[in-house]
């Protein structure tokens, strides 16, 4: 393992580049914008085995599919407008099966233009088959990313990593990045049981009747539930090769025996840990859950974590136009079979970049120990 | 001889694109992948659970065939595989319009693919809708014969040319009427590196709507009524590859076709000067 104090955006390149990918394939956006220039650097360097620049966000995961599908691990990065535009790929790259990996710097939709932190470009896509998953730090971007790959290939499922836009892209600070060597015994040569191969002449994409396109969708939806239990082994491998895990799907911090809850997934988990410190110092009963996998959604968890609590608030950077915050609906959905359940408030906030600091988690806590359920926009 | 696209498929009788990808695959041999863009192609072949395709297969959307082929190119040379082909079959509407900028990216990066357009003009697929390459006067849904406008108001989009200015290896054009000429050009692009790019005109029974016995015949004639020119473009030089010693009337062809049913002697007469002109320019 390096210790290097770089920017996100350089360590993250650095730990794909150690994936030893086939194809990269980038469209430059804020604000992954500089993973994707480090990988092209690293090309021109000749330690990338390719790098090609496409012509727009759609090319380049479409670019991947074509290098998954040829038997190839595949990788590319993105954005906000830029995850909108792939989005028919990204369906298509579930249904087929390709199981290629992205990381997200996560950034508003349009409109207004926006290029800073929220969470709805990678949430519109959470239907996709897609697993998701949300970083609290750099360094959970840094080894999600090497453990995407393990994950995808395993699961055949496309994998993508959620960090956190100028949070966790574009911050400078000491981090642990493992080597080409090392993730060499971590994650083992990708080889696809079925690939485009004159040999073995295979139809990939076909069309699918009435009488068989659902039961394509259901085995998505099946596996994508079945792999939690890959994504909670690849973390635990990868603490005990690199002595860092980073909560598998959710992870409670001083949650135990906490009465109030603040749960959300990003690098809000930062504060709201420090906003806790503080209130435990004063004796609050008060504790942390993150979600770190969004799809699949921990639902055992989840109420394994929040049973017996007495209010918990769901903050999040993403929304549903008329409806209920994405997170919020999952997890009082996942609480529902409890006989007795706790309040559950859904705070939105944080959107294209509003601050979230110490004292709004603060302000969060004061309210669910005040009042009733709630559901607002902070 | 194998058979690389089999019996079976579900095309259209007298439908002229199955006959350019047997073809094509023919010359090409079975060392390719293939490249579908959504498209008849696409549901007349590859109905799950079947298959009529003997060679590697992946149609995965509309308009990201040229990314998707580039993809599986640059994956198949890094694993040390530098002899198989990447070959996209595409249709009109998927060349001309809604993947024309993957077109011209995968151009641009000069992909080292074969991208064969069959070119039918129009989107027969949902049930003929006007594309980019609908010729002037043509009828279609999209473009209906009504009492003010008589068709597609437009002449075809100039997809060779526009790829040619791309610079690219290779460039031709080709009709299924002239069968020779057209695997001569599969058999002279499939060898070449870079990107390569051949456009076949494919007559389509249910949208031109005309006899379906006489597919070969009205594809022998779209070139010699000089509507569609055969010719090639390699490393930047033009070369004709057939000039009709004796034009015969384009009305001969529009005749043959309800879609070009409802032009008036006036119209016919626009579109023959057009071509006139086009020739008269090539001197």
């Amino acid at each position: 393992m390096v210790r290097k104090t770089v920017e996100s955006s350089i360590a993250i390149a650095e730990a794909v580049k150690n994936c030893e990918p086939d194809v990269v394939a980038c469209y430059p956006i804020t604000p992954s914008t500089h993973i994707a220039e480090t990988l092209a650097k690293f090309y021109a360097d000749g330690e990338l085995k390719n790098f090609i620049a496409t012509e727009s966000e759609f090319a380049s995961i479409s670019c991947i599919c074509g290098a998954s599908a040829a038997g190839g691990r595949a990788f590319s990065t993105t954005s906000s407008q830029g995850l909108a535009l792939m989005h028919e790929v990204v369906y298509a790259a579930a249904g087929m099966r390709l199981p290629v990996v992205m990381v997200v710097g996560n950034r508003a939709l349009s409109a207004p233009l926006n290029i800073w932190c929220d969470h709805q470009d990678s949430i519109a896509e959470r239907d996709s088959g897609w697993i998701q998953l949300y970083c609290e730090s750099s360094q959970e971007g840094v080894d999600s990313a090497i453990q995407a790959f393990k994950i995808a290939e395993s699961t055949m499922l496309p994998t993508m990593v959620g960090v956190d836009g100028f949070y966790l892209t574009h911050t400078v600070e000491p981090l642990d990045i493992p080597t080409m060597e090392e993730v060499r015994k971590f994650l083992p040569k990708f080889q696809p049981q079925v690939r485009l191969d004159p040999e073995n002449p295979i139809s990939m994409g076909e069309y699918a009747l009435p009488d068989t396109y659902q039961s394509f969708r259901e085995d998505v939806h099946k596996d994508n539930l079945a792999a939690k239990s890959r994504i909670v082994e690849v973390d635990k491998e990868f603490e005990q090769m690199f002595g860092r895990g980073h909560g598998g799907l959710a992870q409670g911090y001083k949650s135990d025996d906490a009465d109030y809850v603040f749960l959300a997934m990003g690098s809000v988990i930062g504060n709201a840990k420090e906003a806790v410190d503080e209130l435990r110092a004063k004796g609050k009963k008060v504790g942390v859950v993150k979600i770190r996998s969004f799809r699949p959604f921990p639902e055992e968890e989840v109420r394994k974590l929040l049973e017996g609590k007495k209010h918990v608030a769901v903050f999040e950077k993403s929304y549903s136009m008329g409806s209920f915050a994405p997170v919020y609906a999952d997890v009082i959905n996942s609480l529902y079979s409890l006989k007795k359940r706790p309040v559950v408030s859904s705070f939105i906030g944080g959107l294209g970049g509003k601050d979230v600091p110490v004292k709004t988690v603060l302000e969060i806590f004061k309210t669910i120990r005040k009042r009733e359920h709630m559901r607002i926009w902070v | 001889m194998e058979e690389y696209f089999s019996p079976g498929h579900t095309a259209c009788a007298g439908c002229g694109m199955p006959i350019v990808i047997r073809h094509a695959l023919d010359v090409i041999g079975k060392d390719v992948i293939v490249v579908n863009a959504t498209s008849c192609l696409e549901i007349v072949s590859s109905a799950y659970p079947k298959s009529a395709w003997g060679v590697p297969y992946i149609h995965s959307l509309f308009e990201n065939s040229g990314a998707i082929a580039a993809g599986a190119v640059a994956s198949l040379r890094v694993q040390g595989n530098d002899h198989t082909k990447l070959v996209i079959f595409a249709g009109d509407g998927s060349t001309y319009d809604i993947g024309f900028g993957v077109l011209s990216g995968m151009l641009e990066r000069n992909d080292d693919v074969l991208y064969i357009c069959y070119d039918n003009e129009a989107y027969m697929n949902t049930g003929n809708q006007r594309s980019g390459s609908t010729p002037f006067g043509a009828a279609t849904t999209t473009s209906p014969a009504g009492k003010v406008k008589h068709g597609k108001t437009q002449w075809k989009k100039p997809i060779a040319e526009i790829v040619a200015a791309h610079k690219i290896p290779y460039v031709a054009t080709a009709s299924i009427g002239y069968m020779a000429d057209f695997e001569n050009k599969v058999r002279k692009a499939k060898d070449l590196k870079g990107a390569r790019f051949i456009l076949v005109l494919s007559p389509c029974v249910t949208g031109w709507n005309y006899d379906s016995a006489k597919t070969i015949e009205l594809a022998k004639l779209a070139v010699d009524t000089g509507l569609w020119m055969l010719y090639e473009i390699e490393d930047g030089k033009f070369k004709l590859s057939h000039r009709p010693q004796q034009f015969k009337a384009v009305a001969d062809y529009l005749r043959m076709q309800s879609r070009f049913k409802h032009l008036n002697e006036d119209e016919i007469k626009f579109i023959q000067e057009h071509v006139n002109k086009t020739w008269a320019e090539m001197k």
